[in-house]
């Protein structure tokens, strides 16, 4: 497990948004709450993103199922750290299943801030990254600043998954806009142009 | 309303693995209960259909959703008190994505056409109804034809579809 923190913890989210969106290539991209509000403003493949909003938290199923579908094809998965809490055994499933293109990487705020800022349960108290190992997952990585997440994206996204990544970033702070396309919408043309390929 | 009575013949393992595989289910996503655990043997013995084990219910309906996009054929197999875990998954996802879902459904409680006692029993049918979500029951082998037919109901719907076992593991 790779831990790295630094003076100044918190990583902009939007900021790794960009990393992230200016790193990805083909891949799937499936995230929830804010980030999938946020995300369509940096995503140069919107085609292949899979906003996915609701459901108790179950984008890292959504992701996982896709993942298991195409194995060719990698799938990144940006979850909320209130989400993930709800759907915390997907690590284990996720684990089991072993899906090496699959990279989960959660955004902790340690706030529901989609819904106004409420913490979130245990706040501070609990380490995904711990969470994450103690359910099999062996690749997993931890973050609190912007910069040594970047230079370990190419890492991250080359090497064999499961992978799971934990981004301590702070709020956005702002009323996020809402998504263009709606879930189904988005679902099926993903289906759409994976079958095309 | 399921209206059959009560058969002497059993479901078996391999008669339902045959009407998987017969109408082209590559997935199993699921979590054992009292009316599918006999299938497992079977399923993991068998390497043309992969199976996916989850920790909760409400997983399988959206990991099946993701194989789905992913163009594969998943089934899920799961118990009535699992469907109603799964509710936000099968409102948010199975009844959003506009696509197929073939749900197998262990009917815990059923009383082969008799009066039920059992909430997980009783619930079942009206709530999968409240969801407009059609359902089939099968109680043995002369009943798998329903697992082809239901599938072809759910790509014509696109959208879930279930099959309720009401046999209990003994």
């Amino acid at each position: 497990m790779l831990a790295i923190t630094t003076e100044t913890p918190r990583i902009d989210c939007l900021a790794a948004l960009d990393a992230l969106a200016s790193r990805r290539t083909d891949q799937i991209v499936v995230n929830t709450m804010v980030t999938a509000r946020e995300w369509p403003a940096y995503s140069r493949n919107e085609d292949l993103d899979l906003p996915f909003i609701g459901c108790m938290g179950k984008a890292s199923s959504l992701g996982l199922g896709i993942a298991l579908g195409r194995p060719e094809r990698q799938v990144l998965v940006f979850d909320g750290d209130g989400s993930l809490l709800m759907n915390l055994g997907s690590l284990v499933t996720i684990a089991a299943a072993r899906p090496k293109n699959l990279v989960l990487i959660v955004f902790e705020n340690g706030v529901y801030e989609i819904t106004g800022g409420q913490p979130v349960p245990g706040q501070g108290q609990f380490s995904f990254a711990a969470l994450a190992r103690g359910s099999g997952l062996e690749r997993v990585y931890e973050f609190d600043a912007l910069e040594p997440f970047v230079a370990h994206l190419e890492e991250i996204l080359s090497g064999p998954g499961p992978t799971f990544v934990c981004l301590k970033v702070a709020e956005v702070g702002r009323r996020s806009p809402k998504p263009g396309r709606v879930m189904g919408e988005a679902a099926r043309r993903v289906r759409e142009v994976l079958a095309g390929t | 309303m399921a209206t059959e009575t009560r058969t002497e013949a059993a479901l078996s393992a391999a008669g339902v693995l045959r009407a998987l595989k017969a109408s082209g289910f590559t997935d199993v996503v699921w979590l054992p209960d009292s009316e599918s655990g006999f299938l497992h043997q079977a399923l993991a013995a068998d390497d043309s259909l992969r199976l996916v084990p989850v920790c909760r219910e409400g997983e399988a309906i959206v990991i099946a959703l993701g194989l789905t996009v992913a163009d594969r054929q998943p089934v899920v197999i799961i118990q009535s008190t699992g469907l109603f875990e799964s509710g936000d998954s099968i409102r948010g996802a199975a009844l959003s994505f506009g696509m197929p879902l073939l749900l197998i459904v262990g009917y815990r409680g059923w009383n082969y056409g008799r009066p039920m006692t059992d909430t997980a029993a009783i619930y079942l049918e009206p709530v999968l109804n409240a969801w407009g979500i059609p359902h089939h029951l099968i109680e043995s082998d002369d009943d798998l034809e329903r697992v082809q037919q239901a599938w072809t109901e759910a790509v014509e719907r696109a959208g879930p579809v279930a099959v309720l076992v009401g046999q209990e593991y003994e």
